[in-house]
């Protein structure tokens, strides 16, 4: 992506959200107002380029979206009523984004519909963008928005912020998404489609929206940390030509020592609160890796300790055996290899079942059988990885990648 | 808006109900009778079915009609009972539903 087009992006991205929940806010219509809103989105996608991004792109943006709902909503009369009355400048109004983010990541709406309405409605993406980024077919993203547009509308999905009740559930959907977002822009990035437009950029300013709307949210924090985090090592993971660096063999130079101290501050902000979660603590392994000089002065223990802390809160697998790789750098009595080769294998029964399938933790048993002097149990181990990773187990190598690098 | 509130029985609910003793079916019991006082205001109407083994299903499609024993979808999960309620929305109905403390499947559909 080019920096022209990601300023066109950065630019719909910052208005389109805001200019549907207005719209949604006169009109009263979820489905009406975000349907005039993308018509908008993609005549400015049309146009700009050519005749270069106007002066006040929200104004344009909305007045394209009002001649638009008169003429496509001419024969709803109460529609075209509140159309004719909505003039630039509009009120100041609270943002109503929040509502917009909730309905959008509706529970009762599938998942994949979830992320696509939010991509549309609150970033201002198009339907085709959106096919682009998921690599499937555009018509398959149009009928997912429609029949959760549908949905809302025929189940009366709400239009408004939960009650505090509902909250930490509703929001744990929301930042669902957004972290699915996230990995699927961050492990896609760097690859060969350098037009698709970069969801890891749209993820990072979802959760930075959210967070700035949700202050006293510490997940919203640990999130946008999470986000923050991961993008300031994102010049070090690849190499020029293209291929994976591993976390251990980054250059640490190219990492970005402003944002990840900013990340720091994300997060001493969010433990403030006194309300830990699984992304507050994913976001303190994360930072001290960030902030360690080099692999071998990270400070493994912690790490072990903090995913001690996120097991207790969400048991994982996946999480399990980070933790014993953790131990296994860490310094003995309470690291070291031997003590992570007990660990693993005092692992549950039904958690050694599911990472069976799972590379890394075959990887990790090669490597410390390898350094235990056991190379004929290390070389099974070796081939069991190797024999799943030559499997199109295309998922498992993706999550490989997120770990690692 | 109103909604209808679809309670399903699992086998496995049936069982463990069947294996109760006297004293821990009328808890249950007790339990569905305190959700209905509790949200009466907002229910419409509300009936338990009889068990499935007394279903009967027409099928009206073909040339002549086709009348089948049992319910109309051969499975574990079955229909028990329904309340209509009126509520503002489906999150309204939602909260309703999840306090629900029989049976472990509830599907909410909105009524025209």
């Amino acid at each position: 992506m080019d920096d022209a087009q990601r300023e066109l992006a950065r630019v719909v991205r910052e208005h389109a959200g805001r200019l549907t929940a207005c719209l949604v806010r006169v009109l009263g219509d979820f489905a009406a107002a975000e349907d005039v809103m993308q018509d908008a989105v993609e005549t400015a996608l049309r146009r700009w380029p050519a005749e270069g991004v106007p002066d006040h792109p929200d104004a344009w943006l909305l007045t394209v979206a009002r001649r638009r709902g008169l003429d496509v909503l001419r024969r709803r009369a109460v529609y075209r009523d509140k159309l004719a009355r909505l003039a630039w400048p509009v009120p100041a109004e609270p943002d109503d984004r929040l509502k917009l983010i909730f309905t959008c990541c509706h529970p009762a709406l599938p998942r994949q519909a979830q992320v696509a309405l939010t991509l549309r409605t609150v970033c201002g993406l198009t339907t085709a963008q959106i096919a682009a980024a998921f690599l499937v077919k555009e018509s398959t993203v149009a009928q997912r928005i429609t029949r959760a547009k549908r949905k809302i509308t025929d189940a009366r999905i709400p239009y408004r912020v939960p009650s505090d009740a509902e909250l930490p559930e509703r929001l744990g959907q929301v930042l669902t998404v957004i972290y699915l977002l996230f990995n699927e822009g961050y492990l896609t990035s760097g690859g060969d489609r350098p037009h698709a437009r970069d969801l890891a950029d749209d993820a990072e300013w979802l959760a930075a929206t959210l967070a700035r709307l949700v202050p006293r949210e510490p997940e919203a924090l640990g999130l946008l940390a999470l986000v923050r985090l991961h993008q300031a090592r994102a010049a070090a993971r690849f190499t020029p030509d293209g291929s994976l660096v591993l976390l251990r063999d980054q250059d640490r130079g190219r990492w970005d020592r402003r944002a990840i101290a900013e990340a720091g501050r994300l997060i001493e902000r969010a433990a403030a609160l006194r309300r830990p979660g699984p992304y507050q603590l994913q976001a303190a392994i994360v930072a001290c890796h960030a902030e360690a000089p080099g692999w071998d002065d990270t400070d493994w223990l912690q790490i072990a300790l903090l995913y001690d802390m996120l097991l207790a809160l969400a048991p994982s697998p996946v999480h399990r055996l980070q933790r014993v790789i953790a131990l296994r750098h860490a310094p003995p009595p309470r690291g070291g290899a031997a003590v992570a080769l007990a660990e693993l294998d005092a692992l549950p029964p039904g958690d050694r079942r599911t990472l069976d399938g799972y590379p890394p933790y075959h990887a990790t048993r090669a490597e410390l059988l390898r350094a235990l002097g056991r190379p004929a149990d290390a070389a099974a181990a070796d081939r069991r990885a190797l024999d799943l990773t030559a499997n199109p187990a295309q998922q498992a190598l993706l999550e490989q990648r997120l770990v690692w690098t | 808006m109103k909604y209808v509130l679809l309670f399903v029985e699992t086998e496995r609910f049936a069982r463990d109900l069947e294996s109760m003793d006297e004293e821990a079916r009328q808890a249950a019991y007790d339990a569905v009778g305190r959700w209905f006082a509790e949200h009466a205001a907002k229910i419409t109407h509300s009936a338990h079915l009889r068990p499935s083994h007394t279903a009967t299903t027409l099928r009206l499609e073909g040339d002549e009609p086709l009348v089948t024993d049992g319910p109309f979808v051969e499975g574990k999960e079955v229909v028990s009972g329904y309340a209509e309620i009126e509520v503002a929305d489906l999150d309204e109905a939602l909260a309703v539903a999840r306090s629900w403390p029989a049976c472990p499947v509830v599907e909410i559909r909105p009524v025209d």
